[in-house]
């Protein structure tokens, strides 16, 4: 990754059609993302500049989040991700903050994505952001005290809530006070609710069996792994990353040690490789399954979930039998996997290959033209492609509405490029259009495996560079060198050099992003995950006015949302 | 009355049934009390407001009212339909008629949006 | 009299003992009818097949705690699982579950398997009672002072009345036929042969009644798809929300108590009762009554293993759908079902 590289330098010349280029700060990161720093009077200028200009065309806010780097001058560097969905090419703007005066203007009248991102940033950088219409907590509790992502919050300091009012939206207490609006109704989904797939809250208003208003809030799984994995190693973060998206963990450990990797400029072997990419084809399919299953079970269809579940088991003796774990598998690492594949991995492949299909057809038959499932799905939930875009969709979800974006074509990555599949599109952009593309991305998937398991190479899974990767035991046992290799990597943990990398992989839900900074050190100085279903749910409130109570429980269940990475 | 006899014993046997079936309820108690169990359900949520308090859609309401219109009505078809075979057709035509009524008054509601719930 | 009284409580327990065991056995049919549905394995621990589950199931909700929440209307909330079992088994006093022909008990006429044999509006009883059913719901729904059991509790009542005018409507065809509101003489006016070479069941000579009747049925007893005031998805648990242990049991035992009755009215008015296709049989004897009573009792089983069937097979309709599909299609189809039997009887040929 230098700066001579033709694409790159094309796309820093792109950068100079911004509005006063000379003022600006424009180099090219580390990962080959042009990066540029803008002071905060200027950052709405050049983000509209990079979204309106038909050479840059930036329409897809991928990420905003903030870094805090407590011996700069101006403390704060708040980060946005673009990329641009025809022309494919990434920008990545800097803003530097003050901590005396941390505000910065809101980008949510530029992108609607915007609106959760920057709430994130505000809660655990304090940031402000000028002019957003909901600059609330959103992750931790209204009452929590203290940002947790700032490099001096002591997360030893327990801070244990005990008494917590509940969020009620301003316009609940309203009706309720004032005893207003006659026929209305105020009712919460979640978080403990049947429908709600782990915990998530949302407040609607009824008038009848419509509903009027929606709020939404979460953060009832946060955890804060991004400030754990900041005394971690490198390595240790793997297992963290299994709980995002928990349907799908390979996927996530997958897109994060290729991010490390391209960070240490090395790459898996081959083999190792090939096992990814089908495992994290198995685990879409299963992620995929879950996400169908449990749709239709929000809608009265029981049975699928059962025709669902009975692969998703098989898939998971798969993973079992490589990588010890079915749920939370921590398969992956840095430079490789942690172990070879069994003897009889080919053998279970195939049978899988044969095994799947059947139940995917039978869910097919099933419900595909169920006139009440059509009733019950098409038109629900319906987002124009331009919307979509708009909130920060990809994935699935993305695709049903019209837009054929999927990582996996566009930057290929693990060989993805040499396997032919088809990206399946909707246009309706409805409940109905992301169980379409859904099902047919399962099927895809399969066909996937069933060109890579052919062409599964021999050799190492892991990389023989020492600085990444533990010299084999038996080495470490006979041979002096292998021993200290082992040793120093035990003491110290990898040593990522100096910089930031985005690594965008293509997970079940969407594009999943890790903004990884590194400051040299054997610990990530910052993490950042882009979760898919984050941009996804924010449009979800908003999704809600005017449909029935019931279509919101199937809005809900076809946007796929995972608590574990909503919340992190 | 000799009839109704059986009804009236079957009666106090079905009432006799979920009284037996509650009061083992009473019976055999387990667990205990908490005012947090007492809680009405609403997610996990303290509810904002008793459900006895707000008020629901009046569409329910129509319903309701729509109901007691046509139920009536068709209990009307009963006993014409009983002795329909000796109406023969002049009974058929009058019933007609009847029901040219009643579906002035169902068009009616259907085009004035009660049957719409969306 | 003192015989009278005998017969009639022999028949009371025969008929109570009838009704309560199908509740049993359709919660084992349930849950290994779902389980071989969705290729699972089902409860198989207790007893051979596991057949002595819903025992154990009982033993389970007896052991629950029973919580009363703070807000309820105690003597309605009370009062609603009570007034679901009584209508349910109230119901079935007046459907004929075999034919007698001149039988004797005890050198007494049994008059019929059914308990009230003389009932001349037999029919209107049935509906008059099950019409009952809406109040637990309602009931329920409103005392639980809980705004999931509200919503259930006014969806459940505004269904169940919005499918009795079809269902009302489209029984209006069969008395047509029949002339009568007893039901034993209804099920005999379905016996021998139409046009030639159907049986002379209604559910062949009305079709579109027949589809109404069930479809309504299937919506007043609340199954999927029409269990919207359960709706576990978006209403929790609907109007039972803040029901457990036994009441719930209570609940839970007259939905299965409705589906019996309402798959006996179903074989009674559309299935030709126990009369089999094409063949006469007189039913003489005992041998006879309970020959008739086997094939009563198939038709019924076959009808509740539907029940069961299609609750597996199908999503549930939304609100909204649901009551359009009851007043747009299903009374104008009503309609068109008893017009059909006016003209195809004032033609001869019914």
């Amino acid at each position: 990754m230098t700066v001579s590289d033709p694409e790159t330098t094309a796309q820093a010349q792109l950068a100079d059609l911004l509005p006063e280029p000379e003022k600006l700060g424009i180099e090219v990161g580390p990962d080959g993302i042009v990066e540029i720093t803008a002071d905060r009077s200027r950052v709405i200028e050049v983000l509209r500049t990079l979204r309106d200009r038909p050479e840059l065309d930036c329409n897809l806010l991928l990420d905003i989040c903030g870094v805090d780097y407590p011996d700069r001058d101006k403390r704060f560097e708040v980060v946005y991700h673009l990329t641009s969905l025809g022309a494919d090419h990434r920008f990545r703007v800097k803003v530097p903050v003050a901590e005396d005066d941390p505000n910065v203007p809101t980008a949510y009248g530029i992108w609607k994505a915007a609106d959760w991102f920057e709430r994130e940033a505000w809660d655990l950088f304090g940031i402000r952001f000028d002019g957003h219409p909901n600059l609330r907590r959103i992750l931790t509790h209204e009452a929590f005290q203290g940002h947790a992502l700032r490099k001096d919050y002591d997360p030893e300091q327990r801070w244990i809530l005990t008494e917590a009012e509940t969020m009620v939206p301003e316009w609940a207490t309203e009706i309720v006070e004032n005893g207003g609006d006659f026929e209305t109704q105020i009712l919460n989904l979640g978080p403990s609710h049947p429908a709600t797939h782990g915990t998530i809250r949302t407040v609607v208003r009824l008038d009848g069996e419509v509903i009027t208003r929606a709020e939404c809030e979460i953060g009832y799984l946060h955890r804060c792994f991004e400030k754990m994995s900041e005394t971690h190693g490198w390595n240790e973060i793997i297992p963290y990353t299994d709980r995002l998206n928990y349907c799908s963990s390979m996927i996530n450990g997958v897109g994060y040690a290729l991010g490390v990797e391209q960070m240490l400029d090395i790459e898996a072997p081959p083999r190792a490789q090939a096992v990814r990419l089908i495992l994290s084809e198995f685990s879409r399919i299963m992620d995929h399954a879950v996400c169908l299953g449990a749709n239709l079970v929000d809608l009265g269809a029981l049975t699928n979930f059962w025709y669902f579940f009975q692969p998703r088991e098989e898939i998971y003796s798969l993973l079992e039998s490589c990588a010890g774990g079915r749920l939370t598998v921590s398969y992956t690492r840095i430079g490789g996997l942690a172990h070879d594949v069994p003897a009889d991995f080919e053998e279970r492949v195939r049978f899988l290959l044969g095994y799947i299909p059947k139940f995917i057809d039978d869910v097919d038959k099933l419900i595909t033209g169920n006139r009440i499932f059509r009733d019950r799905t098409e038109g629900i939930g319906a987002l124009s492609a331009e919307e979509a875009v708009a909130w920060g969709w990809t994935g699935p979800c993305l695709r049903a509405c019209g837009v054929p974006y999927d990582l996996r074509r566009v930057r290929p990555y693990l060989g993805y490029e040499n396997y032919e599949f088809d990206v399946p599109v909707a246009t309706t952009g409805d409940c109905y259009a992301r169980y379409l593309v859904r099902l047919e991305e399962m099927r895809q998937s399969l066909r996937i495996i069933e060109q890579a398991i052919d062409r599964v190479p021999d050799g190492p899974v892991i990389t023989d560079n020492h600085h990444v990767a533990l010299p084999p035991k038996s080495k470490v046992y006979s041979e002096m060198e292998a021993l200290i290799w082992h040793f120093k990597l035990i003491y110290d943990g990898i040593k990522v050099p100096a910089g930031a990398c985005y690594s965008a992989t293509e997970g079940a839900n969407g594009e999943l992003g890790y903004y990884l900074v590194s400051d040299g050190t054997g610990h990530p100085y910052r993490i950042k995950v882009r979760p898919p279903c984050f941009a996804i749910f924010q449009a979800y409130p908003h999704m809600l006015e005017g449909h029935l109570l019931a279509d919101a429980i199937a809005i809900l269940g076809s946007l796929n949302i995972i608590a574990g990475e909503l919340d992190r | 009355m000799d009839h109704y006899v059986p009804i009236l014993i079957f009666t106090l046997i079905a009432v006799s049934v979920p009284i037996i079936i509650l009061m083992i309820a009473k019976v055999v108690r387990f667990g205990s009390y908490d005012p947090v169990k007492a809680e009405p359900y609403e997610c996990g949520i303290e509810a904002t407001s008793f459900a006895l308090d707000t008020r629901f859609s009046i569409r329910y309401y129509l319903i309701a009212v729509l109901f007691v219109v046509f139920d009536v009505e068709t209990i009307f078809l009963f006993p014409w339909a009983v002795v329909f075979d000796e109406l023969a057709l002049f009974g058929f035509i009058e019933m007609m008629v009847f029901l040219a009524i009643l579906l002035v008054g169902y068009l009616y509601a259907w085009r004035r949006g009660a049957l719409e719930w969306a | 009299m003192w015989v009278d009284l005998i017969v009639i409580g022999v028949k009371l327990a025969f008929g109570l003992v009838v009704l309560l065991t199908t509740v049993p056995i359709m919660v084992w049919v349930e849950r290994r009818g779902s389980a071989l549905i969705q290729d699972r394995l089902g409860p198989n621990r207790v007893g051979p097949l596991g057949l002595f589950q819903p025992i154990v199931d009982v033993v389970k909700l007896l052991a629950k705690e029973v919580i009363t929440p703070a807000g309820v209307r105690p003597l309605l909330y009370i009062l609603a699982p009570a007034i679901a079992v009584i209508v349910a088994l109230s119901t079935f006093i007046a459907i004929p579950i075999g034919k007698d022909s001149g039988l004797e008990l005890f050198g007494h006429a049994v008059n019929g398997f059914i308990v009230a044999p003389d009932l001349n509006i037999g029919l209107l009883y049935v509906f008059a009672i099950a019409s009952f059913g809406v109040y637990p719901l309602l009931l329920a729904g409103w005392s639980s002072d809980n705004k999931y059991a509200l919503l259930g509790g006014v969806r459940a009542s505004a269904q169940a009345i919005s499918y009795e005018i079809a269902m009302i409507i489209a029984i209006v065809g069969v008395l047509m036929s029949s002339g009568t509101l007893r039901l034993q003489q209804i099920v005999d006016a379905q016996s021998g042969v139409w046009m030639g070479f159907l049986p002379h069941w209604n559910v062949f000579s009305q079709p579109i009644g027949a589809l109404i009747f069930m479809v309504a049925v299937f919506a007043e007893t609340n199954r999927l798809p029409f269990d919207l005031p359960e709706a576990d998805a978006e209403l929790v648990a609907g109007y039972h929300t803040e029901y457990s242990s036994i009441r719930f049991a209570a609940f839970y035992m007259s939905e299965y108590l409705h589906m019996t009755v309402a798959a006996s009215l179903v074989t009674v008015l559309f299935l030709g009762g126990w009369n089999l296709p094409w063949i006469d049989i007189p039913f003489e004897g005992w041998a006879g009554a309970l020959l008739s009573m086997g094939v009563f009792g198939i038709k019924v089983a076959t009808l509740l293993w539907f029940f069961v069937w299609v609750r597996w097979t199908l999503p549930r309709f939304r609100y909204d759908q649901l009551m359009a599909l009851g007043w747009k299609v299903m009374v104008p189809l009503a309609v068109l079902n008893f017009l059909w039997v006016g003209v195809a009887m004032a033609l001869g040929y019914m």
